[in-house]
């Protein structure tokens, strides 16, 4: 099915459509064209979003209400926010666009239940800032649900933090904008996250990988302490295998959505990945890491039926990075004068 | 963090053992602990002599500590540390540096050091070329000495020659020579040493601050020699399998048949055993002359004097190459691995700067390290065969005329009391009188063989005195590995600590389980079996045609740069090693699991 002006296959877009399929859904098309197995999915465009909030305007103003509040008057903000997140939750699609919508949702899978995912336009510092206030809906079974699940994506521009964030900074609402990403659900044994340098250390050289049974949700989320491996990026060797014991688990639950299980007691201890998992997982990561120039946070996920290695988002490191500075050390005109940092004393 | 109040027991609080009070004070007053000592750090070293030392075998560590010493502190000058001292206790040999901690003097002896050490590495390959020259002669001289003998008459010829030097003389001449040999080979050893070591550690400590978590072993992998002479030997073994098999003479090595049963029936072969015999010839010519130890005790015989050891090899290779596998060490793929290794670690190099310094240190490092790894063969291999050889051949000598029992008694004589010895047979030969010798050594050989067996037996503490707030002795810190970090593992060992974890360097990765094998000499290498995990005080990479049956090693002590660690990454065989306690720790036949990516030793049983 080919990709329109309101939907983005995975395959056909990649981070320099960013402002219409939003970082999320860039970064996905990025990992999929770059040959890295994601979940199938496709992109409802930024187009959609614009096209929708025009339509819900016809029964009175959204962007001009927001453009008109004070940040600072937080009454305010929160009363207009609760009123037009209702109404955007509330609003029909305009027919075509629900029409696209719908036939891209059957084109994936019909029935397999889907993750729906906003992905923010804005750019990576506002980005992270953004990061825990935008929603992700896991497990959504049916169409019905899945729109419905687009519609709170959209409305999540209309949240107390988002919008005071855009006062703040008096940024136009013309600009303002949402897409959002609609990818087949993994059923994950194990998940997690990963990220290819030290997060202690700074170190490139080594990846460090954190997981747990189940869905990722319950290590992104801090649910359980997962376990976690320290592996060379480029040796393969593993330097610390810490296995925690790990006493819950995000599953599907049946009607929908996820829900909390028990891990059973046999599986508490043990590690929730094998070593070829680990290596299979830093060759995917260094694979990214190479693709986009820099070290990488990754979420990712292993299926319960085919122990296929998925990633589910992949975003640039930025604690460490921002950092980096100074030489270790810089080139000697006489290269000999090196070894005095061995022989001169003072270590 | 607070400093350990706890401390290792000063030297004054060791006491001799009982009983063996005359055979401790048969070493020398210049290595016996003494009043000043206490004030002091020493440390045993283990590594280098993890036995009770007989009393001629402490020329080693003498010759060793002064030419080390003449070389840091007269020869190279280096800024931060004169030589290392050594006492004996209990046969134990602890060994302390000597730091230089006047800014003043560090000054100062940074310029000389600068114009000396740093001709060396700017003439590096020429200086080392000239040094094979030099140890070749060296080799050539100590082969070209005569073996001690006294005929009961001259030999007619010397007469008629007008020789005018009788037999006797040339007793004192040789010995002299020979131990003036070992001394000179000492200096060999030590002239470049340190400096490579140095070299190779500023490439270390550099990749240590640019990648805070990368391996030792990672980095030595960067460095380390693919075509190295510690190879070679086991290299002749696996090249012997392969004739064997080329030959059809393969079905005469068999497990359990000793190597001279094996050469008779190849003698009795007809032309492909002859053949076959041959290539022995060929391989033992030089690469035989590695002995199974470190070449530092005088039972560490060369697998030229003991076949045994390579034989022990021969099977196992013969199935493997019947089998249709390959026994050629990948030489281009591992030196192709080594290059990719060095460049994708340069390529996460943050700046351009820091690739433009990696690349310095690294081609410097590349540059010392043939000396680093190839030195032993010929000094502590090659040559101390000779050196142990020629002192053998003495001893039979004085056996014969009744010193004492037997030719190996003459390593229980300090090298002044075999001067002696030799003194005391020289005259009584020109005399006509008997030796004053059998009155005197064979009770002094009982006595100080027995103090041995009971020495061994005896637990000796790691390190002595007070513990230095940092250790900036770059010499201790390259040859032992000893860091302050490495002295509070030891003083936590010393108090406890996990009873079912042994730590040390991760030397080599891996997980593996299986029986441990508490090693503590070279003569019981023979117990080792299949997937046995080898547990000993300092692994010998010479033990190479072993490593094939083990499953894993442990060692007390030694770096990641050691040979063993670099011979078990080459076998991919997990390892960790400068535990310090392992051989304590661990029992014989305990099940125990090694991981050589994190260097744990986890007592399963």
């Amino acid at each position: 099915m080919p990709s329109t002006e309101h939907i983005g296959w995975f395959a056909d877009i990649g981070l320099q459509d960013r402002p219409h399929v939003g970082g999320k859904g860039g970064s996905l098309g990025e990992l999929q064209r770059a040959g890295i197995a994601v979940p199938p999915g496709f992109v409802v465009k930024t187009a959609a979003f614009e096209k929708f909030i025009e339509f819900v305007e016809r029964s009175g103003p959204v962007r001009a209400r927001v453009e008109a509040l004070d940040a600072d008057d937080l009454e305010a903000v929160t009363q207009c926010s609760k009123e037009l997140r209702a109404r955007v939750e509330a609003a029909e699609l305009p027919p075509a666009l629900l029409d696209e919508i719908s036939a891209a949702y059957r084109a994936l899978g019909g029935a397999s239940p889907v993750a729906v995912r906003s992905s923010a336009t804005t750019e990576d510092a506002a980005d992270a800032s953004f990061a825990g206030l935008q929603d992700t809906y896991l497990w959504v079974t049916d169409l019905k649900q899945t729109v419905a699940r687009v519609r709170s994506c959209w409305a999540s521009l209309y949240s107390v933090e988002s919008v005071t964030y855009r006062r703040k900074r008096a940024m136009p609402e013309a600009g303002v904008a949402m897409a959002v990403v609609v990818q087949k659900m993994v059923n994950a044994r194990t998940a997690g996250v990963m990220f290819t340098r030290s997060p202690i250390t700074g170190d490139r050289s080594v990846m460090t990988i954190e997981g747990a049974w189940g869905l990722g949700s319950a290590v992104v989320g801090g649910e359980v302490t997962p376990d976690r491996w320290v592996v060379g990026k480029i040796t393969g060797d593993v330097s610390v295998r810490e296995v925690s014991e790990k006493l819950i688990q995000h599953v599907p639950a049946p009607g929908g959505g996820t829900r909390t299980d028990p891990v059973p007691e046999d599986q508490r201890r043990a590690p929730c990945l094998s070593d070829e998992e680990l290596q299979a997982l830093r060759t995917v990561g260094r694979q990214v890491e190479r693709h986009y120039g820099r070290p990488q946070d990754i979420e990712w996920a292993v299926e319960r039926d085919t122990n296929q290695i998925l990633l589910l988002q992949s975003r640039p490191e930025t604690v460490w990075s921002a950092k980096e500075s100074a030489p270790v050390a810089r080139p000697a005109e006489d290269p000999l004068a090196h070894v005095m940092s061995i022989f001169g004393g003072k270590r | 963090m607070t400093t350990e109040a706890k401390g290792f027991p000063l030297p004054s609080s060791l006491k001799v053992v009982p009983g063996t009070e005359a055979a401790q004070a048969a070493y020398p007053y210049t290595i016996q602990f003494g009043p000043g000592d206490d004030e002091r750090f020493w440390f045993y070293n283990s590594m280098h002599f993890p036995e009770p030392m007989s009393a001629f075998d402490m020329v080693t560590a003498e010759a060793a500590y002064c030419a080390l010493g003449s070389s840091n502190t007269r020869v190279h000058c280096l800024p931060t540390t004169l030589g290392i001292d050594h006492r004996i206790i209990n046969g134990r040999v602890y060994i302390g540096g000597n730091a230089v901690t006047d800014p003043k003097e560090i000054a100062r002896r940074t310029d000389e050091f600068q114009k000396r050490a740093f001709y060396y590495y700017a003439n590096w390959e020429r200086l080392y070329e000239q040094w094979k020259g030099k140890m070749m002669q060296l080799i050539r001289d100590a082969q070209a000495l005569p073996k001690p003998e006294l005929p009961e008459f001259e030999p007619l010829e010397h007469v008629h020659a007008g020789r005018g030097v009788a037999s006797n003389h040339y007793l004192l001449e040789t010995y002299q020579k020979t131990l003036e040999g070992y001394f000179r080979m000492w200096h060999h050893h030590f002239e470049f040493l340190l400096l490579g070591y140095g070299a190779y550690l500023t490439f270390f400590g550099f990749c240590k601050k640019a990648f805070p978590e990368i391996t030792d072993q990672t980095i030595a992998r960067m460095v380390a020699g693919i075509e190295a002479e510690i190879f070679r030997p086991d290299d002749e073994v696996r090249r012997l399998a392969r004739c064997a098999v080329e030959l059809g003479v393969d079905a005469k090595f068999q497990e359990g048949v000793s190597a001279n049963d094996i050469i008779k029936s190849l003698e009795n072969a007809g032309q492909p055993g002859k053949d076959w015999l041959e290539e022995l010839a060929v391989s033992r010519d030089p690469w035989f002359n590695i002995n199974v130890g470190d070449g530092f005790y005088h039972y560490h015989r060369a697998w030229n004097d003991d076949l045994s050891m390579p034989f022990a090899g021969l099977p196992d290779y013969i199935r493997r190459v019947k089998a249709g596998e390959s026994l050629d060490r990948p030489i281009e793929k591992l030196r192709a691995e080594r290059w990719e290794l060095i460049k994708d670690y340069r390529e996460l190099l943050n700046t351009d700067e820091d690739r433009a310094a990696y690349d310095q240190m690294i081609t410097l490092a590349h540059r010392v390290f043939p000396y680093v790894e190839g030195h032993k063969f010929y000094c502590e291999h090659w040559y101390t065969n000779l050196f142990f050889n020629k002192i053998r051949e003495f001893g039979g000598l004085l056996a014969q005329h009744g010193f004492f029992g037997d030719a190996e008694d003459v390593f229980h004589l300090t090298r002044y009391e075999l001067d002696l010895a030799i003194a005391d047979l020289m005259t009584s030969w020109s005399n006509g009188s008997p030796p004053r010798g059998p009155e005197r050594w064979p009770r002094i050989v009982a006595e100080r063989k027995a103090a041995i067996a009971k020495w061994a037996k005896h637990e000796t503490p790691p390190a002595l005195g007070p513990v230095p707030d940092v250790i900036d002795d770059p010499a201790i810190v390259m040859l032992w590995g000893i860091t302050r970090e490495s002295l509070n593992t030891w003083l936590a060992a010393e108090s406890g600590g996990p009873t079912n974890e042994v730590r040390g360097f991760a030397a080599s990765s891996g997980v593996v389980e299986g029986p441990a094998r508490v090693v503590k000499s070279v003569e019981e290498i023979s117990r080792l079996k299949k997937g046995d995990i080898l547990v000993c005080q300092v692994t010998n990479p010479t033990w190479a045609p072993i490593f094939q049956k083990i499953a894993g090693a442990v060692s007390d002590i030694g770096g990641s740069m050691s040979h063993a660690a670099i011979v078990a990454r080459e076998y991919g065989l997990p390892a960790v090693v400068g535990t310090g306690n392992a051989t304590a720790k661990i029992k014989d036949g305990q099940r125990i699991r090694v991981d050589g990516g994190r260097g744990v030793v986890t007592i399963l049983q």
